[in-house]
């Protein structure tokens, strides 16, 4: 779909004097799945808040030649990158089918938007089977399992012609099977696009991750494969330390 | 979103129109005709609200605003057409040598003052939605600065008394675009105007709802930020809906100056523009009928109940609010789903005691 590659540098982060993110660097590209880790406020959800222009940020991230800091939200989707977020957002009250049709939107004329939707797109049918909601076409998206929730915001990510998608948490509170099918789908997803999964789910990362980066209270620890990633000493004492971190608790920075 | 299907509510229009345009006028007498066709232009500026508050989200508490846009553009043509080639009456009355203020001119033209009930609502509504929605202005927030706009305009009238007609507002026209609207035939025909506008209202609601963009107005509704990382910008999907509304109550302000006989600052100011929303809860905002028949139905009781308990109605209205918004707080028009809800809820209820007794049949 595109050899574009997403190339991050020296992306800074300040909240109100709080640094959250400096310095950070790292690339991902078509291909492979790239993995962002670390323990709770390394920063990783903000590194793609700061990606998809949900807070200011310096340094630089560029899609291809195209930079993406400093833009309007709607434009850098425009661009090719999408997201998902933590907690699955999608439209409750709509089914899922009008989910999809929103996300396969945005290359329509206002004068079809004013026309009733006749028959589906074939994206939408290809996206329904990828992600296996064929069967929930018709299902308001609210009653949706937390799992489905989630595909379908992939899949809304595959209709909207998403160059790069950044998924965050994708895995969290899903079952093992769920999981698994997760894994797969991602890997089916990113054979021709740039995927970048935050995760804290350490096996779901050593299944599947192509190549990962650590993040550590906003700066990048280790850069590599899961090999060695896990091999790094640096990064095994930030995650024995981690569980002190967590007892001590670090409420300074609450995750978007 | 539970939608029922849209030809079903297609004939519903359909119904509406023959008992508003043909039944209505053959049951009712002159006075109650007359008092439907206000109940309609209540109705065409409810319409508009329901798909910029229910659908939309935008908690429009300023409509008068527009309603006075379309009324006065349309009363200071009838006026002119009354008064002919002379000043305006109430003019003279304060100096007999007073000219005719200059933006009154261009009313002489009939062309012009329908252009202008359709025009100034758009080209205002698009400013000003334009300059909040495109800064993130919303809930409380809209909802206050479009009142505040709803009491200047009031009070703006009010102070120009010798312009507008002030509190006294602008009345006893004699002719509607050359018709003579003391002749019953001729208030027959307004009254019909006013309800086929009405109708067309709802159709344009009705294919609106069914659109993509209807689906899109509620996704905006219910999660503006999600709207955004799809690649729409949010502020133009609401900039459609809240102009459209506006339009909306400003035709149903134009119409309501021929039926009506009388426009004052009264009939646009805070307590009317929260009399248009109230209608609307009643009904239920987010329906397509909910809008409508709600301001019909608050109009009729204020007109009814208001005149035969005069200090009580206003106490009857807050009741039936408080009740409405308690136990229906989706209005009138969720009450059928609702029922049928419960009905096939309690209809379920035995189904999954036979699940567990077939369960224990299997394990033992």
């Amino acid at each position: 779909m595109t050899d574009a590659s997403l190339v991050v540098t020296n992306l800074r982060v300040e909240f109100s004097g709080f640094v959250a993110v400096s310095g950070v660097s790292f690339d991902a590209h078509p291909g492979e799945v790239r993995f962002l880790i670390g323990p709770n406020g390394a920063g990783k959800t903000t590194c793609i808040d700061a990606i998809t222009g949900l807070v200011r940020a310096t340094g630089s991230a560029r899609l291809g030649e195209k930079e993406l800091l400093g833009q309007q939200v709607h434009r850098i989707v425009r661009l090719g990158v999408g997201r998902t977020f933590q907690t699955a957002s999608v439209f409750e009250e709509l089914t899922v089918l009008q989910n999809l049709d929103i996300a396969a939107g945005r290359h329509r004329t206002p004068a079809s938007l004013l026309r009733a939707r006749r028959g589906t797109d074939a994206s939408i049918e290809q996206a329904l089977e990828e992600t296996g909601l064929t069967g929930e076409l018709a299902t308001p998206a609210g009653i949706l399992s937390h799992g489905q929730k989630q595909w379908l915001e992939i899949a809304m990510l595959l209709v909207q012609d998403a160059k790069v998608l950044l998924l965050d948490e994708p895995v969290a509170g899903m079952s093992h099977d769920e999981r698994a099918a997760t894994g797969d789908l991602v890997q089916r997803i990113a054979a021709k696009r740039i995927v970048l999964v935050v995760e804290h789910d350490m096996d779901f990362m050593r299944r599947f991750a192509t190549r990962v980066t650590v993040l550590h209270q906003g700066k990048v620890l280790s850069q590599g494969t899961v090999a060695e990633v896990q091999a790094d000493p640096q990064v095994q004492e930030v995650y024995l330390g981690t569980a002190d971190a967590i007892a001590v608790g670090t409420p300074n920075r609450t995750e978007v | 979103m539970t939608k029922p299907k849209p030809w079903l509510s297609l004939s519903g229009i359909g119904v509406f129109a023959v008992l508003l345009l043909a039944v209505a006028p053959l049951v009712l007498t002159d006075h109650w005709l007359n008092n439907l066709g206000k109940y309609c232009c209540w109705a065409i500026a409810a319409v508009g609200i329901g798909l910029a508050w229910g659908r939309g989200g935008m908690l429009v508490m300023g409509q008068g605003v527009f309603f006075a846009l379309g009324a006065y553009s349309m009363a200071m043509h009838l006026t002119l057409e009354t008064a002919g080639d002379r000043v305006p009456g109430f003019m003279v009355l304060y100096d007999p040598l007073a000219p005719l203020p200059a933006f009154w001119e261009p009313f002489r033209s009939t062309a012009f003052t329908l252009l202008a009930i359709v025009l100034l609502p758009v080209v205002l509504a698009g400013v000003l939605g334009y300059a909040l929605f495109k800064r993130g202005v919303k809930g409380a927030y809209f909802a206050i600065l479009s009142q505040a706009l709803a009491v200047a305009l009031a009070t703006l009238i009010s102070s120009t008394i010798r312009e507008t007609g002030g509190d006294t507002g602008l009345s006893d026209f004699k002719y509607f675009f050359g018709f003579v609207l003391n002749d019953p035939a001729n208030k027959v025909m307004v009254y019909l105007i006013a309800a086929a506008l009405l109708v067309m209202c709802l159709l344009a609601v009705w294919q609106l709802y069914r659109s993509r963009f209807g689906e899109l107005l509620v996704a905006t509704r219910d999660a503006e930020e999600r709207v955004r990382f799809l690649g729409y910008d949010p502020a133009n999907v609401k900039l459609v809906a809240f102009v459209f509304s506006a339009l909306m109550a400003s035709i149903g302000g134009a119409m309501f100056v021929p039926i009506v006989g009388i426009i004052t600052p009264a009939e646009i100011g805070a307590a009317a523009s929260i009399l248009m929303i109230a209608g609307v809860a009643f009904g239920g905002r987010a329906s397509l009928f909910g809008p409508a028949l709600g301001a019909m139905a608050v109009g009729w009781g204020q007109s009814s109940l208001g005149s035969t308990w005069p200090e009580s109605w206003t106490y009857i209205l807050g009741l039936l609010f408080i009740v409405v918004i308690l136990f229906l707080p989706n209005g009138l028009s969720s009450l059928p789903a609702r029922f049928a809800r419960t009905r096939r809820s309690a209809a379920q209820q035995p189904a999954p005691a036979i699940a567990t007794a077939e369960l224990e049949g299997v394990r033992s």
